[in-house]
């Protein structure tokens, strides 16, 4: 109950109407409505309170109460310990955070977003990712990478890269993309606790989001399993599969489309890696169609993969049509408006896709 | 009513500037300098201009016509200003996002720098890169990411070691986005974090301070003795960027002190008509032509079409054959010429 009086305190939206349903002699579920940003922050609030050995660091984490405010309040909460400013020097904090882990820390590693990883990758890839392997299981490194991913709005070129691709290539790593804030709030937690490296990609855009929370995710102890997809949305007739931002086009396009009596079954994988084939093919099996939608570019990207593997696998003798790709223009993004627009998936452009791969 | 003449003005006049702190160095920048009535105008001019546009740029984003990030530059006029007196237009420079200054001292104009910002056609990016990737000639932008420590001592390593003619400036405006430098840096003497590379620390907030370190610097380097570092001690009036309101890590007081007692154009403005280099009315005269040009690139900015769509893929590879790119689906093929 305290949780959830937290998250209508914190949100302060449709905070009445939370008290007006609230009957505190019954047990019925009761769904309060939570931003990601919010959903974020609690999750960190949780296993920082759960786990002395959990800590957070990165540009503008405490004093600033984080660059878009996820870990805001941590700071005042926990103290110079466990909340730790960083200069800007992502290759080098990286590489103390990995250091940190590999002693036996929990660090949250922050990159105000997953561009600036760039600067640090060989520690995720070389000093994170694979240690626990090149040790011969003797060295892990339990470790979240987390910060937004993808295209945000006219932060052009180089602020804009999706890197799920890159990131989802790696063996020894997890790699973690929520969409809603019961996804975000599960997902960090079960990365945090983690005993190895998971890269945690967020969403700029969908920091302000709200979504209604289950009474269940209101719990300390609410997780969800990282590898695992869930049906966002059940359909005989076609599969959409995506994640992050893009499941909110796909649900879109699918209401579009039921209109026209096509019913999509929408999943949203969650986990970029390890990849929940099964989930894909066992709808895919029912609908035989199927179309991934990502915001990345296509070339060797999470839409190509799925591709691979269900050639690979029994669904692809059910398939009535190729699989089709939805994707992001396989271009540097533009900062013009009508540019950047015509540069990412817009809804039409999977209810379009829908109907070629339906042949309708 | 008589009308002042030009014939009225000194022509040029000494100037005493701060002394640099150097590191590393036998010589410092001369102390005593000579600005002429015309390089007087010409600075003054040029940092109205970047002043005003910024401002304007300000106004813009809060109207939503900018979008996405937007660094602004005031109050570090003098630093890009000066940094341009010490050197030629066929030098090179680079530099990280803050870069609309630098922009307009490297030959961009300020109708093409606010379309750029506006993500129109006339920009001088042609709407593509937006406010932190300008580019023209010899100025490399622009750009976003930045190493901040690690890069910069291996490439103090190799200009050192292979005597490469390069300043590298710090524009050390006390805060790396909210973070102040005492609570980022282990030494905030950057002037001296060359190491073996000579440095010196000099005051941003003077063009005329920043132009004699600028060609002090650049004498260093054409004469063969390799890399120097110049720390410009600069302050910026906005936010790290205008989603920073820039007031919770710093006051409201220490921002009215430095407007107040070092504004770079207030400071140059003084020593100009204290000298009578220049009268009141001239440089109202210039403020005056300075807001029209800036509102002209404004509305020009404001009504200039956006890009074409037939832009989108162009771009990606130079002096290559045209090329197919693949747009969201695979069915949309969009072609993409150098």
């Amino acid at each position: 109950m305290a949780s959830s009086l937290r998250c209508f305190l914190r949100t302060g939206k449709n905070a009445v109407s939370a008290l007006q349903r609230r009957e505190f002699h019954r047990t019925l579920p009761v769904a309060v409505q939570v931003t990601v940003r919010d959903a974020l922050n609690q999750a960190m609030d949780e296993e920082l309170e759960r786990d002395e050995r959990v800590f957070l660091l990165g540009e503008e984490v405490a004093q600033y109460d984080g660059a878009y405010k996820v870990s805001r309040g941590l700071w005042k909460k926990y103290g110079d310990k466990r909340i730790i400013d960083t200069p800007i020097t992502e290759m080098g904090f990286a590489g103390i955070a990995v250091g940190a882990a590999m002693a036996g820390l929990r660090p949250i590693c922050e990159f105000m977003t997953f561009n600036f990883s760039m600067q640090a990758i060989d520690q995720v890839i070389n000093s994170a990712a694979k240690t626990y392997y090149m040790s011969a299981g003797q060295q892990s490194v339990p470790i979240v990478f987390r910060g937004p991913n993808g295209a945000s709005a006219g932060v052009a070129a180089q602020h804009s890269q999706c890197f799920a691709a890159w990131y989802g290539h790696c063996p020894g790593l997890k790699v973690v993309s929520p969409w809603s804030a019961e996804d975000a709030k599960g997902l960090l937690k079960s990365a945090i606790r983690d005993d190895n490296p998971v890269v945690f990609l967020e969403n700029e855009l969908m920091y302000g989001v709200p979504f209604e929370m289950s009474e269940e995710s209101q719990s300390k102890d609410f997780t969800i399993p990282i590898g695992k997809a869930k049906v966002e949305r059940q359909g005989n007739h076609i599969t959409l599969v995506t994640h992050s931002r893009y499941v909110s086009h796909c649900l879109d396009a699918a209401a579009v489309l039921a209109k026209e009596g096509i019913e999509c079954e929408v999943i949203n994988l969650r986990t970029i890696r390890p990849l929940d084939v099964e989930s894909i093919e066992t709808s895919v099996m029912k609908t035989n169609h199927l179309v991934t939608v990502e915001g990345g570019w296509p070339q060797y990207g999470v839409g190509a993969e799925i591709c691979a593997r269900i050639m690979e696998g029994p669904a692809f003798n059910y398939l009535d049509a190729p699989v089709t790709r939805v994707t992001g223009v396989d271009i540097p993004m533009p900062y013009a408006k009508i540019l950047e627009d015509n540069s990412v998936p817009q809804i039409k452009d999977v209810i379009f896709s829908v109907k070629k791969t339906l042949n309708v | 009513m008589s009308v002042r003449s030009y014939a009225d003005f000194t022509t040029q006049a000494t100037f005493e500037i701060k002394k640099c702190d150097v590191h590393k160095l036998d010589e410092a920048p001369a102390t005593q300098v000579v600005m002429t009535r015309d390089e007087g105008l010409q600075y003054y001019r040029t940092m109205q201009t970047m002043r005003r546009m910024e401002l304007k740029a300000d106004q813009l984003y809060k109207q939503k016509i900018i979008r996405g990030f937007c660094h602004l530059y005031d109050g570090q006029e003098a630093c890009a200003v000066g940094i341009e007196g010490g050197i030629t237009l066929s030098d090179h420079l680079i530099t990280a996002y803050r870069a609309h200054g630098y922009t307009y001292t490297r030959g961009g104009t300020v109708k093409e720098i606010m379309a750029e910002l506006t993500g129109r056609r006339g920009g001088i990016a042609k709407g593509k890169g937006g406010s932190m990737h300008m580019y023209c000639k010899n100025f490399y932008g622009g750009n976003g990411i930045v190493g901040a420590q690690g890069q910069i001592f291996e490439t103090y390593n190799m200009a050192a070691l292979w005597k490469l003619p390069a300043i590298f400036v710090c524009e050390n405006n006390r805060y790396g986005m909210g973070t102040s430098v005492e609570r980022a840096s282990a030494s905030t003497d950057y002037y001296k974090r060359g190491d073996y590379i000579p440095g010196l620390r000099v005051d941003g907030m003077d063009v005329l301070c920043v132009r004699e370190a600028t060609r002090f610097a650049a004498d260093h380097c054409r004469s063969g003795k390799g890399p120097i570092l110049m720390e410009l001690q600069t302050y910026r009036y906005h936010g790290h960027s205008m989603s920073d309101p820039g007031v919770s890590y710093r006051t409201r007081e220490e921002i009215q002190e430095v407007r107040g007692k070092s504004d770079p154009i207030s400071l140059l403005k003084d020593r100009m008509l204290s000298n009578n280099m220049a009268s009141v009315e001239e440089l109202k005269e210039i403020d005056v032509e300075v807001r029209k040009e800036i509102e002209d690139a404004a509305q020009f900015a404001t009504t200039d079409p956006e890009p074409p769509l037939e832009e989108l893929c162009n771009h990606i590879f130079y002096n290559d054959p045209p090329l197919e790119v693949r747009g969201t689906n695979p069915w949309t093929k969009l072609k993409s010429v150098s």
